[in-house]
């Protein structure tokens, strides 16, 4: 169900969101009053670190930042007898509608911190770290107060609930690069640089990850899915669906994170989210984010899952769905998606500093009355030049939207073109940025 | 105190030393020293990078680069708030391009422009994570909800006025 702040108290209906609207839930005596900390206390105590390796492989749990690996294996390609280990959390959330981390971590922040401290366990990590996106203030608060409680409490620091198992956790803050949320530039931003993707081989972070140390990188919801996996067993959490958090914005009455079992229907999701506004149809949607190639009406059935969306060309990414209907304008759209990867380019390498600028530069001459006939081909081609040539996937997340609108809203495209009219003057930002030639 | 460190406040000084001490290595510890310098006078002054490096045991240059990478980290002058209005494909679809016109109308300026009297500096943000509440803005550190021109008017016009 949609998680909505008018309802106070446990969420039976929910799993991962039972608790984000209990009052008080971030304080953990409030939280350990819903079952908090149980997993801990019965992992330190009757488990050792392989059998929680086990139990969360044996879920099947895969990662809910994007690349939706599965979680168990990432697990297993870090040597336990490597000395130092560390585990990074991904809480910098900025993929664009995206906000189920947000969520979790101002409604349950202790989940998280929980979370972090069964995987700790698990990989003999002595310290984890949490990258938290910088413009997320009330996270900075509530997830430091509930560290400093953990801390209290003696279930973070030296010697935790009296075993050899010990544990710092620092909450590091992200500065505005979206950039920084792929893994590798992660680790650059945490080491103090600036976050520009790194070569992968040999900078798999399993092996040469944070100070050249194998470190396990997740993503803050699939860290919060380890309690209920190891309260409950891999067995029941499979049978929850699995719970899976769909961040659902745009055209719906009711846009909010919804929980629901993995491979809900689209229409499902967005009756979920209160449906589309009265005597509107759908149009299209990012299934995943706005890296996702955009579905649209003949999609409304698909199974929202890796599976399902990978066969269709597009991908279950961050599980953000925007929702678009009759209304909206595609070519708007697609043109602020470009811009965005525009300006989040860290301008490593050319097909995506050059590409992003260059396809912006040829949509805004669209939208603004300027476009040509032979612009859809430059789009095309442009959008080919910028697939499996960049260096990270940021510079590849234009094509998926260029080539879905020119598949089914080319008409829209053509529209704008032929509405043209030269005496309408340019806007000035768009002379500024002339495309650098031979890119 | 070395003479390198003298702009940096005592307090800030203290922080850094213990921002640092969390890191097994110290350049770590440069985004948070940065930030907690620009809580201290809203943006960062050049002149205080040497103190930074001196604390942290790095170049200058390293801290001037790093500094510039980070959108949020302010190299020069800013209002005294900040306005991050999201401007990203949810909010858009919530009328955010009619929000940012009425923004921009309002206070004469641009994206990453302060106004004239220096009270707001304005910047055309990417999605800020709350797009179920679109459109939206950070005003500071506070967030505010489905904006309509009458609550940009109401909200601006109360902060710091
Ligand atoms: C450009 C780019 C941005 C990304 N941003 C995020 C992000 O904000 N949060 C996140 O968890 N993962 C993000 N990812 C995915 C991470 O690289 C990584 O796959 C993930 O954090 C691993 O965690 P998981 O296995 O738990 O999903 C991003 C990837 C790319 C290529
Ligand atoms: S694809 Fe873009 S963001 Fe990724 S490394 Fe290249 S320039 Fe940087
Ligand atoms: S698009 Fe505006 S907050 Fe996400």
């Amino acid at each position: 169900m949609t998680q909505s702040p008018g309802t106070l108290g446990p969420d039976p209906t929910n799993v991962l969101l039972r608790h984000v609207n209990v009052p008080g839930q971030h304080d953990i005596d409030t939280y350990v009053a819903n079952g908090g900390y149980a997993a801990v206390h019965r992992a330190l105590k009757e488990m050792n670190p392989d059998e929680v390796v086990a139990a969360v492989d044996g879920s099947q749990l895969r990662g809910r930042g994007g690349a939706g690996f599965p979680t168990g294996r990432k697990w297993k390609f870090i040597n336990r007898n490597a000395p130092v280990k560390y585990l990074v959390v991904n809480a910098d959330e900025s993929e664009p509608g995206t906000f189920k981390d947000r969520t979790l971590l101002e409604g349950d922040p202790n989940l998280l911190v929980e979370g972090i401290i069964l995987t700790s366990y698990a990989l003999g990590v002595r310290n984890a770290f949490v990258y938290l996106r910088g413009e997320y203030y009330d996270c900075h608060r509530l997830l430091g107060g509930a560290i400093r409680q953990a801390y209290e409490r003696g279930l973070l620091g030296e010697r935790i609930l009296g075993t050899d198992f010990s544990l710092d956790l620092v909450v590091h803050p992200g500065a505005g690069a979206y950039i920084a949320g792929e893994e590798t530039a992660l680790l650059e931003s945490l080491e103090g640089r600036r976050a520009m993707p790194r070569l992968k081989p040999p900078y798999f972070p399993a092996v040469m990850g944070l100070y050249n140390k194998p470190t396990v990188l997740n993503n803050v919801e699939t860290l919060c899915c380890v309690p209920w996996i190891l309260n409950h067993g891999a067995e029941w959490w499979m049978q929850q669906g699995p719970p899976q958090l769909y961040s659902v914005s745009g055209h719906v009455q009711n846009p909010g994170v919804v929980e629901a079992p993995l491979g809900t229907t689209l229409r499902d999701l967005i009756d979920r989210a209160g449906g589309l506004r009265p005597g509107r149809t759908f149009k299209a949607c990012y299934p995943g984010g706005s890296s996702s190639r955009p579905l649209v009406a003949e999609h409304i059935d698909v199974a929202m899952n890796h599976e399902s969306l990978a066969k269709l060309g597009s991908m279950m990414g961050s599980g953000a769905v925007i929702i678009m209907d009759d209304t909206t304008d595609m070519v708007k759209v697609i043109a602020r998606v470009a811009e965005f990867y525009m300006e989040e380019s860290c301008g490593k390498c050319t097909p995506c500093r050059e590409g992003t600028r260059w396809v912006v530069q040829v949509l805004e001459r669209i939208l603004h009355g300027h476009g040509r006939p032979s612009d859809l081909d430059l789009l095309t081609h442009l959008s080919k030049n910028m697939t499996g040539t960049c260096f990270c996937p940021l510079g590849e997340s234009v094509p998926p939207s260029l080539n879905a609108g020119l598949a089914h809203f080319r008409n829209e495209f053509e529209a704008y073109i032929a509405r043209s009219n030269a005496a309408v003057p340019m806007p000035v930002r768009i002379k500024e940025s002339v495309p650098v030639a031979g890119s | 105190m070395t003479p390198e460190t003298h702009t940096l406040a005592p307090a800030a000084v203290a922080d850094i030393r213990e921002i640092k001490a969390r890191y097994p290595v110290a350049q770590s510890a440069l985004v948070p020293a940065l930030l907690r310098v620009q809580a201290e006078y809203g943006w960062v002054p050049p002149e205080t990078y040497d103190g930074i490096a001196e604390l942290l045991g790095l170049d200058t240059e390293v801290v001037a680069e790093v500094a510039s990478f980070y959108l949020l980290v302010f190299t020069a002058p800013v209002g005294r708030q900040v306005i991050q209005l999201c401007t990203n494909v949810s909010c858009l679809l919530a009328g955010a391009d009619a929000i940012q016109a009425h923004v921009e109308a309002k206070l004469g300026v641009k994206t990453r422009q302060t106004t004239a009297d220096g009270r707001f500096t304005y910047i055309v943000a990417e999605c800020l994570g709350a797009c179920e509440e679109a459109p939206c803005m950070l005003v500071g550190e506070k967030r505010y909800k489905r904006l309509t021109r009458e609550k940009v008017d109401e909200i601006l016009d109360r902060t710091d006025s």
